[in-house]
C-alpha cells in the first residue's frame, strides 16, 4: 500500500506547480488554471489524511473527510465558474486576457 | 336617477366634453328628470309620501357623523325638469351663437360643469351638500362672466360677481354651521331626524338667540343672505348687471333662468325652517325681512331698468327685479307662489335673453338699444318670440305665464297680514315692467334703423332661433299649470290633491286684483307705447352734442349721433339718478371699497413698519449670530479640519500605491504572505517539538 508521505508529496508538487503557474503566468485563463491546481493538491490532501485518519472506515462519521473534499470541489467549481465569468466579461470588454494590462483599478 | 345624471354629466365635463358630449349630458339628464318627474306625478295621484330620499354617510369625526343624501320632491322635480330643458335649449342655441368663438371646447365644458352643479344644488338632501354644488355653480358663473377675459371689462364684472356673492356664502357658512351645531344635523329631511322635519325645528324654536330671534330666525336670515347674494337680492345686487359681460348665452342661463334662480330655491328649500314659530295670521321675523327686501327689490330693479340703454343691461335689472318678486312670493305665499314665478319666469327671461343675443348677433355685437331699431321686419321670428316673452314678462293678461305667476304673487302679497308695503311696491315694480318692456321693444324692433348705415342686421340662423320658438311656446303655455281654477302647480309641490274649483276666480278680492293689476300692466304698455312708438323713434337729423357732468360706466353714457330718450329730456336729474342704478356703485366704492382699501393700507403700514421692524430686527439678531459663528469656525474648527485632511491625503497617497491595479502583484504579495505564514508554522511547531523538520 502506498504510504502516506507519497501522497503528500504528489499534493505539495501539485501545490507547487500551481503556485508556480499562477505567479508566472499573466494569461488570466491560465492564472485561473493555477489556482485550481493549488485547489486539487489541497484536496488530495484531505483525502489522503482522511484515508490513513483514525475513523477511515465503519461507523459513524467515518465520511467526514470524504465531504469536506467533495464540499470543497463544489466550492472550487463555483469559483472557476465565477472566475471564468469575470475573464469573459473583461474579455468582451477590453480585448485582452492579459492581467499586466488590467490596471484599471490602480488608485 | 337623477343624482345618477348630475354626476354623469359632471364627469363628462371634466373630460373636456364637446358640445355634442355637452348636449347628448344634458339630454340625458333631461330624460331622467321626466322619470323623475312622472314618478313624482305617480306617487302624487297615488297620494303617497311624494318626498324620497337616499341618504349616506359622508365622514365620521369623533362622535358626529356627517351624513349627505339626494333628495327627489316635488319641488326638486319641477326644478330638475325647468333647469334641463331650459338648458337643453341653451346649450342647442349656444352651438349657433359660440360657433365662431375659438374657445368653444371651454365654453361647454364651463356650461356643462355649471349644469352639473346645478342639478346638485337642486338634487341635495343636505345643506352642506347643496352648499358645495352651490359654491360650484358660483365657481363656473365666475368663468362664464370672465370667459371673454381678454376684456378687462369681463374680467373685472367676473372678479366683481365672484366677491359679491361670496360676502352672501359667507353668511350661509355661518347660518349652516350654526344649524348643525343646533341640529347636529345638516340633512332637510331624514325620517323625522333631519333639520327641516318637526323636532329639529321645535329645537331650533326654543333656541333664544341675540336681538329677540329664535335661532330659527337667525339661521333663516344668515341663509337668506346667501339666497340674496346668488339670486341679486337688494344690497348685493350689483354684481348681477355686470355680469351681462359674459356670452349672451351665459347669460340666459345663468343669470336669468338657473343661477340666480337657485338662491329663491334655497329658500324654498328651507322654507319650513324660516316659517317655523309663524302664527295663524302672522308672520316670522325672517320672512318679514325676505318680503321687505324683495319687494324693494322688485321696486329698484323695475326702476333702474327704465333708464339703461343696454339691451342686455335692461334685462338684467328685470331679472333682479323679477328675482324679487319671488322672493316675496316666497314670503308671502309660501313656497308654491314663489316657485312658480320661478319656472315661469325662467322660461321667458330666457326667452328674452336668447332674443336679445338673437338680435345682439344679427347686429353685428351691438348692444346699445339707441342704435337699433326697426328689426321686426328684418329679425321675424326674433320678434315673434321676443314679443311673447315681452308680453309674458310684463304680465299681460289671460294667456301668458308672467300673468298668471305674477297675479299670484300681487295676491298673497295683498293678502300678507304683516304689512301692505311689499304689496303697493309690487304693483309700481308691475307697472314700471310693463313701460321699461315696452320701451325697450319699441326701440329695437319699432322706427327705423339707426346703426351705422354701412352695417345690416339680419336674421340668426335656425338653431338659434329654433329654441326660442321652443321657449315661447313654454312662455305661453306654463301659465295654465297655475290659474286659480286650476292650481295644478300648487297642489303639485305642496303634495295636496288636485281639485278643479271654478270658484277659484270668486275668491273676495282676487278679480277685483287681477283686474286691478292688468289696469297697471295697460297702463304701462301704453306709457311706453305711447312715449316710444306714437312718434315713432327716429334718427335724429343733426347729431345733438350733449355736455353732461358725470360720464359713468364702462362706456360713455351717449356717443354723438345717438338719439336722446323721451325720458330724458324730460326729466334729466331722474334719469341721470336712474340710469347710474342710483348710484349704488357708487356708494359701495365710497363705503366698502374706501374701507377696504384703507385697511389694506393700514395692513400695508403694519407690516411694513411694525411687523417689518421685528422681522428686521430678528433677522439682525441672527446675522450677529451668523458672524460669531463664522469667526470661530475659521479660528478654531476650520485649523483643526485641515490637519484632519492632510493627514487623510497623506494616507491616501499611501494607499493609492498599493493599489496598483495589477493582479499579478496581489497573487505575488499573496505567495509571500503563505510563504511567510508556512516559515512562522514551521517555525513555531520546532520551537513547541510538534514538527521534527
Amino acid at each position: 500500500m502506498t504510504p502516506l508521505a507519497a501522497y503528500l508529496i504528489v499534493a505539495a508538487l501539485v501545490f507547487a506547480i500551481g503556485l508556480a503557474i499562477s505567479l508566472t503566468r499573466r494569461n488570466a485563463i491560465l492564472v485561473l488554471i493555477g489556482i485550481e491546481l493549488m485547489l486539487n493538491a489541497a484536496n488530495l490532501n484531505l483525502i489522503a489524511f482522511w484515508r490513513f485518519g483514525p475513523h477511515s472506515s465503519g461507523h459513524g462519521d467515518g465520511l467526514t473527510g470524504m465531504m469536506f473534499a467533495i464540499f470543497s470541489i463544489a466550492v472550487a467549481a463555483a469559483e472557476a465558474a465565477v472566475g471564468l465569468g469575470l475573464a469573459i466579461a473583461y474579455h468582451r470588454h477590453a480585448k485582452t486576457t492579459d492581467l499586466d494590462a488590467m490596471t484599471r483599478m490602480k488608485g | 336617477m337623477a343624482c345618477a345624471g348630475g354626476i354623469a354629466l359632471m364627469k363628462q365635463s371634466m373630460r373636456k366634453a364637446s358640445a355634442t358630449l355637452a348636449i347628448g349630458g344634458l339630454g340625458v339628464s333631461l330624460i331622467l328628470s321626466i322619470i323623475a318627474f312622472t314618478d313624482m306625478l305617480q306617487t302624487w295621484s297615488l297620494r303617497a309620501n311624494t318626498t324620497q330620499t337616499i341618504n349616506f354617510d359622508w365622514f365620521d369625526l369623533g362622535a358626529t357623523h356627517l351624513q349627505l343624501g339626494w333628495i327627489l320632491d316635488p319641488l326638486a322635480a319641477v326644478m330638475l325638469l325647468m333647469v334641463t330643458f331650459v338648458g337643453l335649449l341653451i346649450f342647442i342655441y349656444s352651438t349657433g351663437y359660440m360657433a365662431h368663438d375659438e374657445n368653444f371646447t371651454r365654453f361647454f365644458c364651463f356650461l356643462s360643469l355649471f349644469a352639473g352643479a346645478m342639478l346638485g344644488v337642486i338634487i341635495a338632501n343636505s345643506l352642506l351638500l347643496l352648499f358645495m354644488c352651490w359654491e360650484i355653480v358660483g365657481l363656473t358663473s365666475y368663468l362664464l362672466i370672465g370667459f371673454w377675459y381678454q376684456k378687462p371689462s369681463a374680467a373685472a364684472a367676473a372678479k366683481k360677481a365672484f366677491l359679491t356673492t361670496r360676502i352672501g356664502d359667507i353668511f350661509f357658512l355661518l347660518g349652516i354651521v350654526w344649524l348643525f351645531a343646533q341640529t347636529g344635523t345638516l340633512l332637510f329631511y331624514n325620517h323625522g331626524a333631519g333639520a327641516m322635519e318637526p323636532a329639529a325645528l321645535a329645537a331650533l324654536l326654543s333656541q333664544p338667540a341675540a336681538l329677540g330671534l329664535t335661532a330659527a330666525g337667525a339661521i333663516g336670515l344668515l341663509i337668506f343672505a346667501g339666497a340674496a347674494g346668488k339670486s341679486g337680492q337688494l344690497p348685493l345686487h350689483v354684481w348681477l348687471p355686470d355680469a351681462m359681460e359674459g356670452p349672451t348665452p351665459v347669460s340666459a342661463l345663468i343669470h336669468a333662468a338657473t343661477m340666480v334662480a337657485a338662491g329663491v330655491y334655497l329658500v324654498a328649500r328651507v322654507y319650513p325652517l324660516m316659517n317655523a314659530g309663524a302664527v295663524a295670521g302672522g308672520s316670522t321675523v325672517s320672512l318679514t325681512v325676505v318680503a321687505w327686501i324683495g319687494a324693494l327689490t322688485a321696486l329698484f330693479g323695475a326702476l333702474v331698468a327704465v333708464a339703461q340703454n343696454d339691451i342686455k343691461r335692461i334685462l338684467a335689472y328685470s331679472t333682479v327685479s323679477q328675482l324679487g318678486y319671488m322672493m316675496v312670493g316666497l314670503a308671502t305665499g309660501g313656497v308654491a307662489v314663489g316657485m312658480f314665478h320661478l319656472i315661469t319666469h325662467a322660461f321667458f327671461k330666457a326667452l328674452l335673453f336668447l332674443g336679445a343675443g338673437s338680435v345682439i348677433h344679427g347686429c353685428h355685437e351691438e348692444q346699445d338699444i339707441r342704435r337699433m331699431g326697426g328689426l321686426s321686419k328684418i329679425m321675424p321670428v326674433t320678434f315673434g318670440t321676443y314679443a311673447i316673452g315681452m308680453l309674458a314678462l310684463s304680465g299681460f293678461p289671460i294667456f301668458f305665464s308672467g300673468f298668471w305667476s305674477k297675479d299670484a304673487i300681487l295676491g298673497a302679497a295683498h293678502a300678507w297680514p304683516v304689512s301692505k308695503g311689499p304689496f303697493v311696491l309690487l304693483l309700481i315694480g308691475a307697472l314700471l315692467t310693463a313701460f321699461y318692456m315696452a320701451r325697450q321693444v319699441a326701440y329695437v324692433f319699432f322706427g327705423s334703423w339707426r346703426g351705422p348705415a354701412h352695417t345690416h342686421a339680419h336674421e340668426s340662423p335656425r338653431v338659434m332661433t329654433l329654441p326660442l320658438s321652443i321657449l315661447a311656446v313654454f312662455a305661453v303655455g306654463l301659465g295654465v299649470l297655475g290659474t286659480p281654477v286650476w292650481p295644478w302647480f300648487t297642489s303639485f309641490i305642496e303634495s295636496k290633491p288636485l281639485l278643479v274649483d271654478m270658484h277659484g276666480f270668486s275668491e273676495p278680492g282676487l278679480l277685483p286684483l287681477m283686474g286691478f293689476a292688468i289696469l297697471l300692466v295697460f297702463a304701462g304698455l301704453g306709457a311706453g307705447w305711447w312715449l316710444y312708438i306714437r312718434k315713432a323713434v327716429q334718427k335724429p337729423a343733426t347729431a345733438p352734442v350733449h355736455h353732461h357732468a358725470q360720464e359713468h360706466g364702462d362706456e360713455p353714457q351717449h356717443r354723438p349721433g345717438d338719439l336722446v330718450d323721451v325720458l330724458e329730456s324730460g326729466a334729466p336729474m331722474v334719469w341721470n339718478w336712474l340710469a347710474n342704478r342710483l348710484y349704488f356703485d357708487e356708494l359701495y366704492a365710497v363705503t366698502v371699497l374706501r374701507l377696504y382699501a384703507a385697511l389694506a393700507w393700514l395692513s400695508d403700514w403694519l407690516d411694513r413698519r411694525f411687523w417689518g421692524g421685528i422681522v428686521a430686527a430678528v433677522a439682525g439678531g441672527f446675522r450677529g449670530l451668523g458672524w460669531a459663528n463664522k469667526a470661530i469656525d475659521s479660528q478654531w474648527i476650520d485649523g483643526g479640519f485641515d490637519k484632519g485632511c492632510e493627514e487623510l491625503v497623506t494616507g491616501g497617497g499611501l494607499l493609492a500605491w498599493l493599489q496598483a491595479g495589477r493582479a499579478p502583484g496581489y497573487l505575488r504579495t499573496l505567495a509571500l504572505g503563505v510563504l511567510v505564514l508556512v516559515a512562522l508554522a514551521l517555525a513555531v511547531g520546532a520551537a513547541t517539538g510538534q514538527v521534527h523538520p
